[in-house]
């Protein structure tokens, strides 16, 4: 039941904002939005004291291509819907003030995202995950058709198709799993068991990871990113960047390693490699840019590389350090663009060269920015660091070399993130921050409690870590063999 | 009056307790199409309509009683010579087509509210149409089959030429009836070729005879091409396409819905029986041709339609890549693939209706039939806009639309019977349709349209809501239509 509500409550709450009218649906998509928060809250006080049993659903949904409606929230699925449902009031909040045209419909948009966001995340059925994937696209598209910048719709179309062709590839792959399993069903727990031919298993692997590559994206299927990051409204950005490419990660640890573990095993070093290239390639991209939103586009992408790489590693450190650096790419990423977003709205530009001395205007606003620049560039005593230690370490484990250059990572991201605060936030008044208020409360709020979090899991990281382990530690044992 | 119910009486009875399988619903269609012609003389235009409704729900329930009963086609103790064989096939494919007049025709009732002296024609040769459409889904003689393909052809070169003073109209008429006849005389010769080899119009003597020795008589198997090249033709697969564009942005646009919709369900429908009741035992060599068919059809449908500016002739690409869908089902007989061709059928239905339910009042208004007509429809027209965007997500088959699961469905049963390589094509074929198919949603959402007002009447709403409304259901409850063969 519980279960039940906390899949569909998002629905629910998308319909009432849009019914709801323009006026008050910030107000009303927050509201629900904390009590969608609440109900994950206490989701995850019965899970402590109980287990994941008591979330299981099992219905069956169609009959002739056996589908059945099974969802499902172990530790590693609820450690996923939290920080879904934890962004989703903060991105919500961070959009109050801005007088966004035809409100209801963006927040409905949003709180819709939340629902397949949320499906995906719990879903234990092939074919139910895939219609949660694919559901995904349709609101996020919107939101950056309707409310993004000047180039919004070339970007957003190639981004849409781009992701699409992904999405149907798998689809592919699913069939043929289904036609592979001796009993006919895309129950998880089926695929998890049947056997597939080394052969097969070798080319069903890039059905699934193409897929995934260009969700999260991993070099070089990451070219609709930076565009789409800069053209999509802020919220867009936020639930792209924050929420949405987890789901690529988070599939890979689910999907794709437990039911192909063969496939993985051939393909895996490629895999890896083509990461820690990705690494190094984005961060030093990310060094030449200029403008705020590009320059974030591109550290994204650095850390998700890493985070992809930890998984591909295929031990307990980087699979466990995966999904702390999930969370906390998630917290700091939206952090970091609604920083990005406040110096938009107060000076209209977002171009590196023209900011400058917010400092002297603005020290609230200059501290917590500090704090989330820190958290993304892994201090330690910040969320980065525990995320981005057991990444590393992982891939020490599998191979030295692979970790020097992943390593770069942290002095890289060291040097453009710094360099960005110092020309941004420090120095001589730029030519276009005349007059720069402070936060107003809301961002005071959002931002704070983002700060907030990311010091306290950086001290305090562990229940994630144990929440995830014992599924981590499961999955793990089908992959290695 | 009394006296004609008695007499009357052991009849109806009859009627209601049927025990066996009975051709009623076709013959209660065609008594509704002589219905309209009678109303013209009896003066009750105001009428037709509701009655036509109310007469199709009548026929609808009498063809459901037919699913339940089991046994040989029989009326009032006659067998028909066994040329028609209504089977769970028959019944749902009916059911489908009885549903997708429906909602046409609650269309027509604004569409040709302009030319009410022409209406209770028009009507009577939809009802015809229909009437045909039916005779194909229940055919087990290739005479019937034949009759029906008549049925429904010429009562469309008549509705694609309707507006006699549009140049556009009377080009669509002309080439559809030239082309059509054309690959009339080739299903014609065909047939005699068959039934030269085999001795036979039956349906399941065919089937002996090319279980048998099919393989080994060549007139045969030039028989079975030559059918098969004239049901490639009917229903728009590369290379025999070209007919499609130009009659579908020529003819009137209700039309263009039914060629779009029900028509080419039917053929699909007769094509599917055809190939499965009459020429599997051929199978090999016929698929041989229908994979690349497919394959060319996927292909060419889709990229071709990139470039169209006219909605209609997009929608006329559009549904030529359908068309390559659905010849998936026709590949997979190896397994029992009907089911399949059933639901997408009934999703890519309800996709173009919906579709067109949208597009004709805003055709309406703005006096333009291309895709900028619906420029600002987003703004204007929210409502509108959200309807359309359904439609065509669903054409897409983007989940959770009935769209998603209908093409589900159809790669899953290709893949089975050993067609992986095609069906990658076709999923790639797809991506690259919902470039065409975003056109649309992107132009009612980015552009700037001028203050043209659209009002859609509120039988057009009801259309709309009724597809995209179903089109949704389907998607995520699919157990009411899916597997039911």
């Amino acid at each position: 039941m519980m279960t039940i509500l906390l899949l569909f409550f998002p629905l629910i709450a998308a319909l009432a904002v849009l019914l709801g009218g323009s006026k008050l649906a910030a107000q009303l998509a927050l509201g629900l939005a904390v009590v969608e928060l609440a109900i994950t809250g206490y989701a995850v006080s019965v899970f402590q004291a109980s287990g994941p049993e008591a979330f299981y659903i099992f219905h069956s949904w169609i009959e002739s291509p056996k589908v059945s409606f099974h969802l499902g929230l172990d530790g590693l699925s609820l450690v996923m819907v939290l920080l879904t449902n934890f962004l989703t009031p903060i991105i919500i909040l961070s959009a109050f003030n801005r007088n966004t045209p035809h409100a209801a419909g963006y927040f409905s948009l949003i709180l819709l995202m939340q629902f397949a966001l949320v499906g995906v995340f719990m879903a234990m059925d092939g074919l139910l995950y895939y219609i949660f994937w694919e559901l995904a696209l349709i609101p996020i598209y919107f939101i950056a058709l309707r409310w993004g910048g000047t180039n919004r719709v070339a970007i957003t179309l190639k981004f849409f198709i781009y992701t699409l062709a992904g999405s149907l590839l798998m689809l592919f792959g699913f069939i043929m799993l289904y036609w592979y399993n001796p009993d006919q069903s895309f129950d998880i727990r089926e695929l998890y068991r049947i056997y597939i031919s080394d052969g097969n298993q070798s080319w069903l692997f890039w059905m699934f990871f193409l897929a995934f590559a260009i969700k999260i994206p991993i070099v070089p299927f990451h070219t609709w990113q930076a565009d789409t990051y800069r053209e999509s409204p802020t919220q867009g950005t936020m639930l792209l960047s924050g929420i949405m490419l987890k789901m690529g990660t988070y599939s890979l640890i689910r999907w794709l390693l437990p039911i192909l573990p063969m496939g993985v095993a051939k393909w895996g070093p490629l895999a890896i490699t083509l990461c820690v290239v990705g690494i190094v390639y984005a961060s030093i991209i990310a060094i030449k840019q200029r403008n705020l939103k590009n320059l974030l586009a591109y550290s994204s992408l650095a850390h998700v590389g890493l985070i992809a790489a930890g998984i591909f590693a295929l031990n307990i450190q980087g699979l466990q350090g995966s999904v702390v650096q999930m969370v906390a790419h998630g917290v700091n990423v939206v952090g970091l663009f609604f920083c990005a977003d406040i110096i938009f709205n107060r000076t209209n530009t977002n171009e590196t060269n023209e900011l400058g001395g917010i400092r002297n205007l603005a020290p609230q606003f200059t501290t917590m920015f500090m704090v989330i620049v820190l958290g993304s560039v892994a201090l330690p005593l910040t969320n980065g660091f525990i995320g981005e230690f057991l990444l590393l370490y992982g891939v020490y484990e599998y191979n030295t070399w692979l970790s020097v250059f992943a390593g770069l990572t942290i002095i890289l991201g060291a040097v453009y993130m710094l360099r960005m605060f110092k020309k941004v936030m420090l120095g001589e008044t730029g030519v276009r921050v005349p007059v720069f208020p402070d936060l107003y409360w809301n961002e005071k709020l959002a931002l704070g409690i983002l700060v907030v979090v990311i010091v306290a899991m950086g001290v305090y990281p562990k229940p994630i870590l144990d929440m995830a382990e014992p599924v981590l530690q499961t999955i793990l044992n089908k992959t290695v063999i | 009056m009394m006296q004609g119910f008695k007499i009357l009486n052991p009849y109806i009875i009859q009627i209601i307790t049927i025990k066996e399988k009975t051709v009623y619903t076709l013959i209660y269609t065609c008594c509704l199409g002589l219905l309209c012609l009678v109303a013209e003389i009896l003066n009750l235009r105001k009428l037709l309509i509701p009655v036509i409704l109310a007469g199709l729900a009548a026929i609808f329930c009498v063809n459901y009683m037919d699913w339940q009963h089991v046994g040989p086609i029989m009326i009032g103790g006659m067998d028909m010579a066994h040329m028609m064989q209504v089977d769970q096939f028959t019944v749902a494919f009916n059911g489908l087509l009885i549903g997708a007049a429906a909602l046409l025709f609650t269309l027509s009732a604004d569409f040709y509210k302009d030319e009410q002296h022409h209406l209770s024609d028009y009507l009577a040769i939809l009802i015809f149409i229909l009437t045909g459409a039916m005779v194909l889904t229940s055919f087990a003689n290739l005479i019937m089959l034949f009759l029906g393909i008549e049925i429904v052809s010429i009562s469309l070169y008549i509705m694609a030429g309707s507006r006699k003073f549009d140049i556009r109209s009377n080009e669509a008429g002309f080439k559809y009836f030239l082309m059509g006849s054309f690959a009339s005389a080739i299903l014609l010769f065909g047939i005699t070729l068959i039934y030269g080899s085999s001795g036979s119009f039956e349906l399941s003597k065919i089937s002996e005879f090319a279980a048998s020795s099919g393989m080994n008589s060549p007139m045969f198997l030039v028989g079975a091409l030559l059918m098969v090249a004239a049901f490639l033709f009917k229903v728009a697969a590369v290379p025999f396409h070209f007919w499609s564009p130009d009659v579908y942005e020529g003819s009137p646009s209700l039309v263009t819905t039914m060629m779009a919709t029900l028509v080419k369900v039917s053929f699909f429908a007769a094509f599917y029986r055809l190939m499965s009741g009459g020429l599997l035992g051929i199978h090999d060599y016929t698929n041989d041709i229908l994979v690349i068919v497919a394959a060319a059809t996927m292909i060419v449908g889709n990229l071709i339609a990139l470039s169209q500016e006219n909605f209609k002739r997009l929608l006329a690409y559009s549904g030529i890549s359908h068309a390559g869908y659905m010849l998936l089902a026709i590949l997979s007989l190896k397994s029992d693939s009907s089911s399949a061709l059933f639901f997408y059928g009934a999703a890519y239905v309800l996709a173009t209706i919906g579709a067109f339910a949208v597009a004709i009042p805003v055709f309406k208004a703005t006096g333009k039939e291309t895709i900028d007509a619906f420029d600002g429809l987003g703004r204007k027209k929210p409502f509108l806009a959200a309807m359309l965007t359904m439609s065509m997500l669903s054409l897409a088959g983007i989940p959770p639309l009935a769209g998603f699961l209908g093409k589900y469905y159809i790669f899953s049963e290709a893949i089975k019977n050993g067609y992986a390589i095609l069906t990658v094509l076709a999923v790639l074929a797809s991506i690259v349709g919902v470039y065409y198919y975003f056109k649309v949603i992107l132009a009612m959402y980015t552009k700037q349209g001028d203050d043209t007002e659209i009002k859609p009447t509120l039988l057009y709403t009801i259309v709309m809501l009724v597809c995209v409304g179903l089109s949704l259901l389907l998607g995520v409850w699919p157990g009411g239509l899916m597997g039911i063969l």
